[in-house]
């Protein structure tokens, strides 16, 4: 048991470099993973929409694996199970060059892309067809209608469901651990084991976790507020 | 310049739609009333195709609207519709609903379409909400800017679903004044609608029609004084219990 | 495939048992099933908590569920595997390291559930029973909580799945549940990595499937009984407030 809390112990080098290092990992799986299952994810409800029924099944399935499956299990999938499926030379390749992290980047973005897609669903399917037939009336097609009357309504009725999923993402960057990913959390468990100032350590990590879903939070309330539809005045 | 011929419609078994056969011309206005289920508003959504047929034609100008070389958006930007719940665009201002269709489909100028926007709402009585959003409207400002955006793609003919339906008393006065300074402005217009006053003052024509089929088709005139149908009557006379 | 589950089917589903402690699907059951029971009172009380008129006990418990909500599960279990030995005084094994964090991040997420719950209800119902001379903790206890709890079924069986998948955490920290075990049949192994963990994820796969299946038809149930007249309270809340 420590006697006194020494964080610059923490920060020391070549401790404060690492965990940098980790901070930004932490950053980039975030940012990488989040437009992956913003693409994904928005590709898979306009998949849905389509009206083909063979489409639509096959969005309920990949919804129903991604999130029936934890999240380790499928890192742990992409790592080690996927990864032994590709030919030697992308192995190897990967291994050079952080494939650990790529695999991550991949499990976690196709994991939310399940819940963004859920979430634009619900979106759409909480916009009055009154809506689609204006829209058709006045000649818009139907590419044109989505685009500028139920696309725009969309977003902002799932903005609150799509940053508390943000937030979910960014919290689960940190599994990414599991597959030796030097992102924060695995970081700050290397300092720790070689200062033995575990409550620092720990303590420094869950403060940057929570300040940044904080920032988010606020920063989704900040948009949603801005972009929101005005309601009644009188 | 609107014509039906032997249009049917089913909804699975349902026969909504019987042997449609009838005109309407140039300039006129056209009331169809009758009790609820009678496929009026059915028959008032096959024009603009918002509803398809099984059998028969409909002609608009020298149009068959069912042909397969037709661009069916710009047909319908052609065709103004006008909604029993308004249908405006709720993340857009007034001036923005308006605007839409023009710059999107007819590819007019931004400036262009806003001076056109400006002088409708000038027309329908709300410059003065311009920048306002749909929320903030009472229903018949909303319903008046549905009108003024239908208008904005200058249709030849001009379709209304019900328009004063949704609308609290007090404010289907200033709808109906619309309606009526465009019929004396020589539109052509179809309306379903239960205003028999509206019917009385301004439509040449009315279409009454029951379980799918024009029961009866004559003038205000003699529409409500001797109607000749059985079940015509009847309407008529519950019009005048009121 | 099929031989990997026919030669490893019992430390899948029972772990080294009995050669060693229990492992594999059951462990991973008993601690969800014991992660809910454990947090579900601590659960309630939180929910209460949160929507007091009291400010002296509203903040502090609203502080707490957005902190735990803000941490990741991984890292709240290695602040378990730190302070509860120093709490305690001995060094306690993986399977209670888990068991404390998963009550602990569990009752956070369940209160909210509940919240919404009570909050959903009309608010003639606490009305009524003022009016009718009950107390505030009697009309909770006896009118609010039971119809909450019902109409709240579908959501905890939600957030009972939630705690299934996080407890494949146990990985990180040699607990012996499933994801552990489908590894040690991998390092066995060795040659088929993507068979074992597609049958691990299937595993998973198939018990979370059959549990959302029954929330589900529990959910239409509950929609029927109330009328339709109260908001669909599942599909709000597992969209805003329930994670996984």
């Amino acid at each position: 048991m420590s006697d006194h809390l020494q964080f610059s112990a923490i920060f020391a080098a070549p401790f404060g470099e690492q965990l940098w290092a980790g901070l930004q990992v932490t950053l980039w799986i975030t940012c990488a993973s989040w437009l992956l299952a913003m693409s994904v994810g928005t590709f898979l409800a306009i998949m849905r929409m389509s009206g083909s029924g063979a489409c639509g099944k096959v969005v309920t399935a990949y919804v129903a694996y991604h999130q029936n499956v934890p999240m380790l299990v499928h890192i742990l999938l992409w790592y080690f199970g996927i990864a032994s499926l590709l030919p030697t030379g992308i192995q190897a390749w990967a291994n050079e060059h952080h494939g650990e992290q790529i695999f991550a980047v991949m499990a976690i973005g196709l994991y939310m892309a399940a819940y963004f897609s859920e979430d634009i669903r619900s979106g759409l399917r909480s916009i009055p067809s009154g809506q689609y037939e204006a829209s058709r009336s006045l000649g818009l097609g139907y590419l044109k209608s989505m685009r500028y009357v139920i696309l725009p309504q969309t977003f902002r009725i799932a903005m609150p469901p799509f940053i508390n999923h943000t937030v979910l993402l960014f919290k689960n960057t940190s599994l990414a651990m599991a597959i030796g990913v030097a992102e924060l959390t695995y970081t700050v468990r290397e300092i720790e084991n070689q200062t033995y100032r575990t409550f620092e350590a720990f303590f420094i990590a869950t403060m940057f976790y929570v300040l940044v879903c904080l920032v988010l939070m606020v920063v989704g309330a900040i948009t949603a507020h801005m972009t929101r539809i005005p309601t009644t005045s009188k | 310049m609107i014509r039906f011929s032997k249009v049917n419609k089913w909804y699975g078994d349902y026969h909504a739609l019987i042997d449609i056969n009838a005109q309407v011309a140039k300039g006129e206005v056209l009331v169809i009333c009758g009790p609820s289920g009678s496929g009026k508003s059915t028959l008032i959504r096959t024009i603009n195709r918002l509803e398809d047929i099984q059998g028969g034609s409909i002609i608009l100008g020298e149009q068959d609207i069912h042909a397969p070389t037709l661009d069916l958006n710009q047909f319908r930007s052609r065709v103004g519709f006008v909604f029993q719940q308004f249908n405006l665009f709720p993340h857009l201002s007034v001036i923005e609903n308006i605007c839409l269709a023009p710059t999107t489909v007819a590819k007019k100028s931004k400036i262009e379409a806003r001076s056109k926007a400006m002088s409708l709402l000038e027309r329908v009585g709300m410059v003065h909400k311009a920048n306002a959003f749909p929320q903030q409207l009472s229903g018949g400002q909303q319903q008046r800017v549905a009108i003024a955006r239908a208008l904005a793609m200058d249709p030849p003919v001009m379709l209304f679903d019900e328009p004063t339906s949704s609308l609290d008393p007090e404010m289907v006065g200033e709808v109906l004044a619309v309606m009526k300074s465009l019929a004396r402005d020589g539109m052509t217009m179809i309306c379903v609608t239960h205003e028999m006053s509206f019917a009385r003052e301004v439509a040449d024509r009315i279409w009454f029609m029951d379980a799918g089929a024009i029961v009866e088709a004559s003038t205000p005139g003699i529409f409500f004084t001797a109607p000749q149908q059985p079940r015509a009557k009847r309407f008529v006379s519950d019009l005048r219990a009121h | 495939m099929i031989e990997i589950i026919r030669d490893y089917w019992q430390v899948l589903l029972i772990g080294q048992y009995p050669q060693g402690p229990l492992g594999g699907v059951l462990l991973t059951l008993i601690l969800a099933i014991a992660g809910l029971v454990l947090s579900f009172p601590i659960s309630v009380v939180l929910a209460i908590l949160r929507i007091s008129p009291f400010a002296v006990l509203r903040i502090p418990a609203t502080v707490v569920v957005y902190t735990v909500r803000s941490v990741p599960l991984i890292m709240l279990v290695f602040w378990t595997y730190f302070l509860v030995p120093l709490l305690v005084g001995k060094s306690v094994s993986g399977v209670t390291t888990l068991l404390c964090t998963l009550v602990v991040y569990q009752a956070a997420y369940l209160s909210e559930v509940i919240r919404a719950g009570i909050q959903a209800l009309p608010d003639g119902q606490m009305e009524g029973a003022r009016a009718l001379g009950l107390s505030y903790v009697q009309t909770v206890r006896k009118v609010l909580l039971p119809q909450a709890i019902y109409n709240m079924v579908p959501s905890i069986i939600s957030q009972f799945v939630s705690t299934i998948k996080d407890t494949s955490l146990g990985y990180v920290i040699s607990v012996q549940e499933l994801t552990f075990a489908a590894n040690h049949v991998n390092s066995q192994l060795l040659t088929k990595p993507f068979e074992v963990f597609m049958i691990l994820a299937l595993t998973y796969f198939a018990i979370c499937f059959c549990l959302t299946e029954l929330a589900h038809s529990f959910e239409k149930r509950v929609a029927k009984k109330r009328l339709g007249t109260q908001p669909t309270l599942s599909g709000t809340t597992n969209d805003t407030i329930l994670e996984s």
